[in-house]
């Protein structure tokens, strides 16, 4: 009787103070009073047992920081995006060549980034879009890769999410993929470093609860990449998942390493069925 | 003479605490995920303790639980239970090992082990990201886990 009238006492003393915010909002996102975004999805077959929904990153932010977000103008990776059409318009390399002398305009390569990470078949390896990129840039352009998550690679992936946002990702697990889609799956729950942590010891078992004043979300990619008011810049997925690593005390792998790239391309498919929401904005 | 035996007696005790130092892999538990045995035996401060439990340096307890005993530290997590009355449903034994290694009471649990050194995966340079040196030990001393289990230990709810 004593135990039970003290667990009803700290359960109710839990919830108080984050009543209201513990789980995700409800509120809807449509970018520019245009671009509808699914935050809210039910979650892919892959995650059965684990996740019911998947839910974007947005949901957990706070209005302010959402607002940013739903109109171009305010949101600060949109500057970046501008960067990305300026590349993509510059004749760089041995071969004379932009990306539009091959692809046209940039609005012709909606729903590209909502399938990347994807199989390559001539590189026989799963490909991140700044891989994709890269390999055009040596390959047809005859011109420098960018390092991973750097140089252009930030503003060129910010601008192929922008012409995506409202589409479903929709990143291909099985077939070729598969292997390294078990790698990323293996990575995701591992718990690494002196604080023991895997992704899903925050994102999945403790998404919507509060570490200090963080909320904490799925850690979905579907808005990557993300301008963080933290660092104010536009980051990339590998340089986060760096970072969340490195929080666990643990050492991290490295930006554009073969484990990131096979943990993004898992991540991805945690949002299958969210919408490409890139560049986001966040905390 | 005098001095020689005073000294002699202040070596003796020296040695003795010296001895009651329990290193991290050396740490007996009970089945049940208990550390009977003070790890130092030093009494712990409680209020050092405390310090402890909200410094973000040190035991960063607040980043997951509440507790009313240090409701002045802002924006408490809620990851982990509040710890109002944690000491009216576990002894001092049951403390101190949950702070040693929490996974040898709540098995699969998030939170980390704070007097630990071996077993992890990749571990780190604290919060550099780079690879673990020589330097690296507990998450807290010997002490320090003392001293919060004596913080805990004021904890009752009656």
């Amino acid at each position: 009787m004593n135990f039970k009238t003290m667990s009803l006492i700290s359960a109710v003393a839990l919830a108080l103070p984050t009543l209201g915010m513990a789980d995700a909002d409800d509120d809807t996102l449509v970018i520019n009073e245009e671009i509808k975004i699914v935050t809210k999805a039910p979650a892919p077959a892959h995650l059965d047992g684990a996740l019911d929904e998947v839910i974007s990153g947005w949901h957990f932010r706070a209005d302010g920081t959402q607002a940013m977000e739903m109109d171009d103008f305010d949101n600060p990776g949109m500057l970046a995006v501008e960067t990305g059409e300026e590349l993509w318009n510059t004749v760089e390399g041995s071969e004379d060549k932009s990306c539009a002398s091959c692809h046209g305009d940039s609005a012709s390569m909606a729903g590209v980034k909502a399938v990347y990470p994807k199989w390559n078949d001539a590189a026989e390896e799963v490909y991140t879009i700044q891989m994709q990129v890269n390999d055009c840039r040596e390959n047809r352009m005859g011109a420098e890769p960018w390092k991973t998550d750097k140089g252009g690679s930030i503003p060129m992936e910010a601008l192929l999410a922008s012409v995506s946002r409202g589409m479903p990702v929709n990143v291909a697990i099985d077939g070729p993929a598969q292997a390294t889609w078990e790698h990323g799956k293996e990575l995701y729950y591992t718990r690494t470093g002196q604080l023991d942590l895997s992704c899903a010891s925050c994102h999945e078992d403790n998404y919507g609860n509060m570490i200090r004043a963080d909320h904490l979300s799925q850690g979905q990619i579907n808005g990557f990449p993300t301008y963080r008011l933290k660092n104010a810049k536009l980051n990339g997925a590998h340089s986060r998942f760096k970072g969340c690593i490195r929080d666990t005390r643990a050492e991290t792998y490295s930006p554009g390493s073969p484990e990131f790239v096979a943990l993004e391309l898992y991540v991805a498919s945690r949002g299958n069925g969210l919408s490409v929401e890139g560049p986001s904005v966040r905390n | 003479m005098r001095i020689t035996t005073l000294a002699l007696v202040a070596t003796l005790s020296a040695g003795s605490a010296y001895a009651e130092m329990v290193a991290p892999a050396d740490v007996k538990f009970t089945e049940d995920g208990a550390v009977e045995m003070s790890l130092t035996g030093v009494a712990g401060n409680a209020e050092e303790g405390k310090a402890i439990m909200v410094s973000k340096k040190l035991g960063n307890c607040v980043a997951c639980h509440a507790a009313s005993a240090y409701s002045e530290a802002a924006f408490p997590g809620n990851v982990g239970p509040s710890l109002d009355g944690v000491a009216d449903r576990w002894n001092q034994a049951e403390l101190r090992g949950i702070l040693t290694n929490s996974k040898l009471t709540y098995e699969g649990t998030v939170m980390p082990a704070y007097y630990k050194v071996d077993g992890f995966t990749r571990p780190g340079n604290a919060y550099t990201g780079k690879a673990a040196d020589d330097s690296f030990g507990p998450l807290l001393s010997a002490q320090q886990v003392e001293d919060v289990v004596a913080f805990l230990m004021t904890m009752k709810d009656g």
